[in-house]
């Protein structure tokens, strides 16, 4: 797995607009001059960024969609189904707008806007994540559950559309853009702050890891073998929660990753334990993304085609897979 | 006497979410003696797994103490109580997705450290538990490869592997068929002879739970909980008071439960031994009255291999029942 997402990983930077000769990649990734600095520009200003952005963000959001799926019992859940990253575009929106700027030169103004935008993103998030679990407290159905998540995000959505009626033109244009997902974001000054903000939310989602399993009995069990679990759901929402504003504000709202992955994951190691389950779905999310960010750079057309367009595609059928073969399988998880 | 291992005094249960406070039971003074099997009998909604939630900790008591091992039950830690009490509930484990083994070394986190890593002691504990419940076999095998009497057993094998001196179980044996019920109360029933842990579970089946418990705590709306030995609550009247309807009556002579379907017509018979039991039983079943012999009564003899209903042959009880109805 490991080495097919490096394989990916080269890939995703050999190709796009300007093919670059695998061999050319291989050696400048070695450290090596390739001579050609228009390549080297290309390479370590555009691609190498964007290639690593997507590992992280497939990892992010994989992972994220693992962590929702077991709080919430719900094959489901994952943070743009549930309405977190509407939430988390809603903060974005309400930031830019107040703020009187443009997406565009809000992420311009360098780490300080990028702060405030992961800043309010997360707010969003958290806000969403936590009408959800509210609402999960008190609805037991986890069908009711989903439908509340989905009604949120509508009305998250339909806020932005207002919001986006009173902004500039070309403001509500790059807000549609951003909404499309896009992995190139994040460029190389952005780089090391995504970097460790993303790593900080996969190390403390990996320290969950007991919690986690416990979850999977339901629970009471889990609370009758000392699992804290207002601490617990507290500490998972957070870290999902960060995860998606995160991703969300970088990336915009990147679709069935999150939900896809922990599934795939599920399919491939036949196991409910976390301890197998999360670092796989954490190395196979940053494929999926490497994979979705390759395909949008179709070969045969010279444009970059929305990376919203092509994660369904792939995510789309697999969950459609995995309920149908439901019966077979007994319970999701 | 012993200092019992658990004690309820005056303790209220119910549910405190609900505006005003929706008390399910009150006034409950109860003991669990320590190594001995005691089952939780009662009507529907008379708030067995209320108590049993409220003793494990999952909601808290309305009035009232429960003292666990002499202290509050809630002074003890998360931490402690873990390894004190294990549970066994009607809630679905949600992933199918894992190995028998898996779940019964969950049973191990009340304490394995932050990763909840096993040490070979703990994978002691997991295998004892296993072979304790009979199913070393299933240990790689997946949940969803289990019937419902087997996955109960996994859970109650969790809760060995927990290693706590008391195991809660609410309605352990419901959905299973008989087979599988009576071996689930064998198990606890070993558990707590061979192993000293003290049991307790509510159920619904009146008649295996006279057979096989220390004690009975018996449960209805609107009464006093009641508390002794099956014998006891059978002959001093509790178990009929507290569960009679019309229909049903608890038969002091053979300890179970029998249908009340009486139309009043009378018989009589001279039978002894097997053939004299299940055709009263028959008989009972259909609603006669089984009367000493008197003139004018259809009077059931037998003679080599076949009844005879004064004097008319009756192959086999379906004749009888089919002569006398006629």
């Amino acid at each position: 797995m490991l080495s097919l997402t490096a394989v990916l990983f080269t890939l995703n930077i050999a190709y796009g607009s300007v093919t670059i000769p695998l061999s050319a990649v291989l050696e400048l990734l070695t450290g090596q001059d390739i001579g050609v600095s228009s390549w080297t520009q290309i390479i370590l200003e555009s691609r190498l960024p964007q290639a690593a952005t997507a590992l992280l963000t497939g990892a992010a959001l994989a992972v994220c969609g693992l962590l929702l799926q077991t709080l919430f019992q719900n094959p489901l859940a994952d943070p743009s189904i549930l309405g977190i990253s509407a939430g988390a575009n809603l903060g974005v929106a309400l930031v830019v707008f107040l703020s009187g700027g443009t997406l565009g030169n809000l992420a311009g103004l360098g780490a300080g806007g990028h702060f405030a935008l992961v800043i309010s993103a997360f707010a969003g998030a958290f806000v969403v994540l936590n009408i959800i679990l509210y609402m999960a407290g008190r609805l037991r159905s986890n069908l009711m559950l989903l439908i509340v998540g989905i009604m949120v995000g509508y009305l998250a959505s339909s806020f932005i559309t207002f919001i986006n009626f009173y902004s500039s033109a070309e403001n509500a244009f790059l807000f549609m853009l951003w909404g499309m997902g896009d992995f190139s974001g994040v460029t190389r000054q952005h780089l090391p702050f995504y970097l460790i903000v993303v790593s900080v939310g996969l190390v403390a989602a990996l320290l969950q890891l007991k919690p986690l399993n416990a979850l999977l009995m339901g629970e009471r069990y889990a609370s009758n073998l000392g699992i804290h679990i207002r601490r617990t759901r507290i500490t998972l929402l957070v870290i999902s929660g960060l995860l998606t504003a995160v991703t969300t504000a970088f990336c915009g709202p990147v679709s069935f990753i999150g939900l896809a992955v922990p599934h795939i994951a599920r399919l491939f190691l036949k196991t409910g334990n976390h301890k197998h389950l999360l670092p796989f779905s954490l190395v196979l999310g940053g494929a999926v993304a490497l994979l979705c960010n390759l395909l949008t750079t179709f070969p045969g057309h010279a444009g970059i085609l929305p990376l919203n367009a092509i994660t369904p595609l792939l995510g789309a059928p697999v969950v459609l897979y995995v309920l149908l073969s439901r019966k077979k399988m007994g319970n999701i998880h | 006497m012993n200092k019992p291992i658990i004690e309820l005094q005056n303790l209220s249960i119910g549910y405190l979410d609900h505006r005003p406070h929706k008390v399910v039971h009150a006034g409950m003074n109860l003991q669990l003696q320590r190594g001995e099997l005691t089952c939780l009998l009662g009507t529907n909604g008379a708030g067995k797994s209320t108590l049993i939630k409220t003793l494990a900790g999952f909601q808290p008591a309305l009035a009232g103490h429960i003292l666990l091992e002499g202290k509050q039950l809630r002074s003890y830690s998360r931490k402690t109580l873990a390894r004190l009490q294990g549970v066994v509930l009607t809630d679905p484990v949600l992933s199918d997705n894992l190995t028998v083994y898996e779940l019964v070394s969950f049973g191990r986190y009340a304490y394995t450290g932050f990763f909840g890593r096993l040490t070979a002691a703990d994978h002691r504990a997991v295998e004892e538990a296993l072979t304790c419940i009979g199913i070393p076999h299933f240990a790689s095998r997946h949940l969803h490869q289990l019937s419902d009497g087997e996955r109960q057993k996994v859970m109650i094998a969790k809760a060995i592997a927990q290693g706590t001196s008391i195991i809660l179980l609410d309605e352990p044996t419901a959905f299973l068929d008989l087979p599988s019920r009576v071996e689930i109360m064998l198990l606890l029933r070993k558990l707590t002879v061979e192993q000293g842990i003290t049991v307790l579970l509510s159920t619904h089946d009146i008649d295996l739970a006279m057979q096989i418990s220390d004690k009975i705590w018996l449960m209805a709306k609107r009464r006093q909980t009641e508390c002794g030995t099956p014998e006891d609550l059978a002959l001093s009247g509790m178990i009929n008071s507290f569960f009679d309807k019309e229909a049903l009556a608890f038969d002091l002579h053979t300890g179970s439960f029998r249908l009340q379907v009486s139309s009043g017509d009378r018989v009589s018979h001279s039978l002894s031994g097997l053939p004299s039991f299940w055709v009263e039983k028959a008989l009972t079943r259909k609603g006669f009255r089984i009367v000493s012999p008197t003139p004018g009564v259809p009077h059931i003899t037998t003679s080599g291999s076949s009844f005879f209903i004064d004097q008319t042959p009756a192959a086999n009880v379906e004749e009888i029942l089919s002569q006398l109805r006629a």
